[in-house]
């Protein structure tokens, strides 16, 4: 099953994670000793996180580095301003039908 | 002519909630029926150039508003509001889900708040919307919005003067 962006962030490690890593990318590692966790309960964060793109990783050497997707963070972003816009213009609509009723009742 | 009602717009992704806030020029009692009447919210509850159609509405707590949102080239979207509380003229709850025609709720849905208070002849209007799921909210923009996007002004006002 495709991973939810909102099931990624409701988790405050994960979203340290993510502030951590958007200013510098990080190797698996490196995340298990900044947060005091075993590596696997990392995997675990990192599987989520990769799931839904909101990481990208990149092999350098032998080791991997975990990026900020950012993007990732924008279409959802899109996808609410969407959202957005679907009310204005109703909210305009029942301007208008109050409006007219108004008038009507005058 | 909406440029001095305020409208926000915000979202806590990690509360996975969407709040609404709009001012409307008119009384309260007047706000409170377009959103509770069948007939007044046909009139503007789908953005143009779609349309709303209720199929029926029991606005009582345990009711249910049945209704489809409708595209210009016919295509309904079917979804069920179930009245979970009510406070007349104050506030009302409801579980939103989208379904077939034939009523079959597809879930998760999400809960929606609506409050209402009115101040210096403006009525204010609160939405709450908790979403169980991205992928819920995801089709909640999809549903409504993907040919209510391509809704020029045009388009707007064609709908709008078959209101009046």
């Amino acid at each position: 099953m495709k991973q939810d962006i909102f099931q990624a962030i409701a988790d405050p490690t994960r979203r340290a994670i993510l502030t951590l890593i958007a200013i510098q990318a990080l190797t698996p590692n490196a995340m298990a000793e900044k947060f005091d966790m075993t590596r696997q309960a990392v995997s675990k964060h990192i599987k989520v996180l990769n799931e839904c793109d909101l990481i990208k990783p990149e092999q350098s050497g032998r080791e991997i580095y975990y990026h900020f997707n950012a993007k990732k963070m924008q279409e959802f972003d899109h996808w609410l301003a969407q959202f957005r816009q679907k009310w204005e213009i109703q909210f305009n609509q029942l301007d208008e039908l109050l409006a007219n009723i108004k008038d009507e009742k005058q | 002519m909406n440029s001095n009602l305020l409208f926000d717009f915000n979202v806590d992704k990690e509360a996975k909630t969407v709040y609404i806030t709009r001012e409307f020029a008119a009384s309260h009692s007047l706000v409170w029926d377009a959103f509770t009447k069948a007939e007044l919210l046909d009139q503007w509850s789908a953005p143009a150039p779609m349309r709303a159609k209720t199929k029926f509405m029991n606005f009582e707590e345990g009711g249910r508003r049945f209704y489809a949102m409708i595209s210009p080239e016919g295509h309904e979207y079917w979804s069920i509001h179930q009245f979970t509380s009510i406070t007349p003229k104050a506030n009302f709850k409801t579980y939103n889900t989208f379904s077939d025609e034939h009523e079959n709720p597809q879930l998760p849905g999400s809960d929606w708040n609506y409050a209402f208070s009115e101040n210096e002849g403006k009525t204010t209007v609160s939405i709450t919307i908790y979403n169980e799921s991205r992928e819920r909210l995801e089709k909640m923009i999809e549903m409504g919005f993907n040919t209510g996007m391509t809704a020029t002004l045009q388009n707007l006002e064609e709908l709008l003067a078959t209101l009046s």
